[in-house]
């Protein structure tokens, strides 16, 4: 599987650098969904974000979550189900549902 | 996330160690197994996370773990990459090298023969024109890395597979009859190589499905990579 080993890197950067930090990993899937487990998705205070956790679909809300998390310092498992994310990209919209971690990187 | 755990886990990334992160998901508690051994994280796993950590570094996928404590747990996976070195730039390692491209690995042609490697024989595949042992000893070949020596050559086959068989390679294979195969453990015996180095050798290589053409022969060491890399189910 892909593990974007250079996203882990990234995030250190972003914390060396003074930002707040979240991380974002893909947990579990189910039926059709864009990214395998393991896909990661990281984010900093400014909403800057790289790597992904669907096609594109949930990538708002997770960041959204993210910002919230980097604040209160409390992980969350996030799920997402074809009615939260109103459009999977043409092809994938058979069902699938998708469970995200997001945690904060603590100082 | 904690730094210190974030730096640590980098660091075995970056040694290309066997290293999965364990999160419970209720809390965000974690534990880092670095090559079977808890290297970081407060977390204490239990011992079915742990089994199922190494089921899943095993198996190159991460997965959730519902535990018998009730709670349920992340296995991310971190392996480092898979990579075939092929000593000799032959016929065979024109098929093997596309094969084992499409299976994941970062295939590398090893032949200081320019006439053999070139990049019309071998497109979009790497070629390294130094000695095998020489390019064994700067590519280091690790647990994640399968060797084979294919040249028919022992002045190029031979220190390949010595410096193979004192690495982690999880796959050591070399092309030659059964009796070609009884002249090089002899040959390997006098380098000071122990025999039970040697026997790791898969020789006559790859696995016996009565092949005959190049491509043919490179499925069956393509299969042969392939169990020894994941192991059989016992179906």
């Amino acid at each position: 599987m892909t593990t974007t080993p250079d996203l882990l890197t990234r995030a250190a950067q972003w914390a060396d650098g003074g930002k707040k930090v979240a991380i974002a990993t893909v947990v579990g899937t189910w039926g059709s969904s864009p990214r395998p487990v393991g896909s990661q998705l990281i984010v900093n205070e400014d909403s800057e974000f790289e790597g992904s956790v669907s096609g594109g679909c949930i990538e708002g809300a997770v960041v959204t979550e993210a910002l919230d998390i980097m604040e209160t310092g409390t992980p969350k498992l996030l799920e997402f189900g074809v009615s939260d994310a109103m459009a999977w990209e043409v092809g994938l919209a058979c069902g699938g549902e998708v469970k995200v971690f997001v945690e904060r990187l603590e100082a | 996330m904690k730094r210190a755990l974030l730096e640590t886990l980098n660091a075995a990334r970056a040694e290309k160690k066997r290293t999965a992160l364990i999160t419970r998901l209720d809390n965000g508690d974690q534990a880092l197994l670095v090559d079977g051994e808890i290297a970081g994280g407060g977390l204490i796993a239990p011992a079915d996370v742990l089994d199922a950590a190494e089921a899943a570094l095993t198996a190159d996928k991460g997965r959730t773990v519902d535990a018998g404590d009730g709670h349920a747990y992340f296995v991310q996976i971190f392996n480092p990459p898979l990579r075939l070195f092929c000593i000799g730039a032959v016929h065979i390692a024109q098929a093997l090298a596309p094969m084992a491209a499409l299976a994941g690995y970062a295939v590398t042609v090893i032949d200081p023969r320019g006439a053999w490697a070139t990049p019309e024989r071998f497109p979009d595949v790497a070629v390294d024109e130094r000695w095998p042992d020489e390019a064994l000893e700067a590519l280091a070949p690790d647990r994640r890395t399968a060797v084979c020596a294919l040249t028919h050559d022992p002045k190029l086959d031979d220190p390949a597979l010595v410096r193979a068989l004192r690495s982690d390679a999880f796959y050591v294979g070399a092309l030659g009859s059964k009796k070609t195969h009884a002249a090089r453990v002899e040959r390997l015996g006098e380098s000071g190589l122990a025999p039970e180095e040697i026997e790791r050798i898969a020789a006559p290589i790859g696995l016996d499905i009565g092949a005959v053409s190049p491509a043919e022969i490179a499925i069956s060491v393509m299969a042969q990579i392939t169990l020894a890399l994941r192991g059989a189910k016992g179906r």
